[in-house]
């Protein structure tokens, strides 16, 4: 089995995987009903990337692997999603910046992936694209709005960039197995991603009068599966069924 | 010339007995007018409210299959609200009196979603027999008299035949599988037989409003006839899933080539249409929560559209 392709397309189906699950949280609560079905669409689409990515790692891993046995079935040392997407919906300023940051690094990565040498992943990148362009415009607009709306908003937004911010770093801080997956083709180029990606982050934050923490200090480890405490939780949710009643067909 | 009342309500009745659509701009009774509002709302927030007992199982739907397809499926009851709220908006009505009606518990919505979704089964029983009933009823309304609210049920009736399969397939998937999902498929349709039939509403000897319901064509068929319909098709369907719809008295009664069944416990539907069913009050609490919580949401997105189109004004100035 190719273990490094296998590893990297965890990495990209858990981020949708997470992402989707905290989305999914939402639905039937959100702000409003129009923002509620905006939000369950890109959950939606994040479901069915991550479906793509797990059939392809069901193949590679053979044996009797299924999308369901990879997605319901690993404990959280065995989760690869960077933390920012774990972290929870505090409040609606929370759910659209995490989006925002997401989205942004979601977009140059697939734009990437739309070159990637690995078919299918090529395949799934330019499907995942038109979906992602959607969210990334979704998430921007709102960025702006709250920030610019009314004074409570505007602090809303302010808390909620301080405290997701440091979150950003890791998304575009290569590993060993991005690293290989790059060098091999397959994978994105994650540093020149980098650069970009804070262009248009830091450049929409002072754009709409928001300010980047002053410190400079990231957080990280999500990657290797060292996560947040709401992880766990997170997975007695999304697990429940599989782990109560293992080996059944639903 | 200015027609009296009379007149225009005979005009009126005369083009509904023609079986031509009413539409907004048309003079109606305001007696019509309130009928619509109330059943068009009480129909939208029982799409939102429906959210809810299925929205508790999104997070732990047990495959990734299973959870698009559920996703999906509240997100359509999402959009069927926004329609139905729409339909309702035509009559002069605006979406947040109707949401404010609902959260200070002045208006109805189906007593169904007051029963808690306890376990996974319950995704299959909803889908198959609250969206069944809902079909039901909703075939109907698609040649009701009311021109916006026939045209939402037809959007609408195409969807909820969908879900109604897709409960149907879990609750297959169920019976096919292990002696305990297959429990767990009996227990959901124990708890959710009767108050599917309690959808249909009180005995035509008790309904307040079916008579000019029927007159203005806003109903076509009595609640009786819908309930009776509704068994007569779930009854094989159960059959076919091996399960057994409980009560005790239902049999096939060839004269009337009806089935006849059990009596109702009406006085648990009064409990429940009353406020006092197992999560009314939980309910009301997540969509206030959900509507206060958005309150500054709302405030922000009204505020940046004003300053924008100010904005756009200075500009062409
Ligand atoms: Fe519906
Ligand atoms: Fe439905």
């Amino acid at each position: 089995m190719q273990d490094k392709l296998y590893n990297y397309l965890l990495m990209l189906g858990d981020n949708s995987m997470i992402l989707g699950h905290r989305l999914s949280e939402l639905c039937g609560h959100g702000p409003s009903l129009e923002t509620d079905i905006a939000l369950t669409n890109m959950s939606l689409d994040l479901f069915g990337q991550v479906r793509s990515y797990f059939q392809y790692a069901a193949k590679l891993k053979a044996g009797d692997a299924t999308e369901d046995s990879i997605a319901f079935l690993r404990t959280e040392r065995n989760h690869h999603n960077a933390l920012l997407v774990e972290q929870p919906n505090e409040d609606f300023a929370h759910v659209i910046t995490r989006q925002y940051f997401f989205d942004q690094y979601h977009l140059l990565l697939l734009e990437q992936l739309c070159e990637s040498k690995d078919e299918q992943i090529n395949a799934i990148a330019h499907k995942s694209i038109k979906e992602v362009k959607y969210h990334h415009r979704f998430s921007k607009t709102w960025m702006k709005r709250l920030a610019q709306g009314t004074r409570v908003s505007h602090e809303k937004m302010q808390a909620a960039v301080t405290s997701l911010y440091p979150y950003t770093e890791e998304l575009t801080k290569a590993n060993a197995v991005e690293n290989e997956m790059f060098n091999q083709g397959i994978g994105a180029d994650l540093a020149s991603i980098k650069s970009v990606y804070y262009e248009e982050v830091d450049g929409l934050l002072s754009n709409i009068g928001l300010q980047k923490p002053e410190e400079g200090f990231f957080y990280k480890g999500g990657k290797e599966g060292i996560h947040t405490e709401h992880f766990g939780f997170i997975l007695s949710d999304f697990q429940y069924m599989q782990r109560t009643y293992p080996n059944m067909t639903w | 010339m200015e027609h009296s009342i009379e007149y225009l309500e005979k005009q009126f009745q005369d083009r509904i007995d023609r079986g031509e659509n009413i539409e907004a701009k048309d003079w109606m009774p305001e007696k019509y007018r309130k009928t619509h509002i109330r059943q068009i709302s009480q129909h939208a927030h029982s799409e939102i409210v429906g959210m809810l007992p299925e929205g508790n199982w999104i997070t732990r739907a047990p495959s990734l299959r299973r959870k698009v397809a559920l996703l999906a499926k509240v997100q359509d009851e999402a959009g069927h609200g926004l329609y139905l709220y729409s339909a309702a908006e035509t009559l002069g009505i605006s979406r947040d009196e109707l949401f404010h009606q609902l959260h200070t518990g002045k208006a109805k919505y189906s007593s169904i979603f007051n029963y808690p979704a306890v376990t996974w089964a319950d995704m299959g029983a909803i889908g198959w027999l609250v969206d069944g009933a809902a079909i039901i009823n909703q075939v109907m309304l698609t040649r009701t008299s009311y021109g916006p609210y026939a045209r939402a049920m037809v959007r609408i009736c195409k969807e909820e035949s969908f879900h109604q399969r897709q409960g149907y397939e879990i609750m297959i998937t169920l019976c096919n599988g292990t002696e305990e999902q297959k429990a767990m498929a009996q227990d959901a349709l124990n708890r959710w037989w009767w108050p599917s039939l309690m959808m249909f509403g009180p005995t035509d000897a008790e309904s307040t409003h079916t008579e000019q319901s029927m007159k203005w064509k806003i109903k076509r068929k009595t609640n009786d006839e819908l309930r009776q319909q509704f068994i007569d098709i779930t009854i094989p369907q159960a059959e076919f899933l091996g399960l057994t719809v409980p009560d005790p008295d239902l049999k096939w009664n060839e004269e009337r080539g009806h089935y006849d069944f059990g009596e109702i416990d009406w006085t648990e539907f009064w409990q429940v249409v009353k406020g006092f069913g197992p999560c009314n009050k939980e309910r009301l609490k997540a969509r206030n929560k959900a509507w206060d919580n958005g309150a500054w949401v709302r405030e922000a997105a009204l505020a940046y559209s004003e300053k924008q189109s100010k904005e756009s004004i200075r500009k062409a100035v």
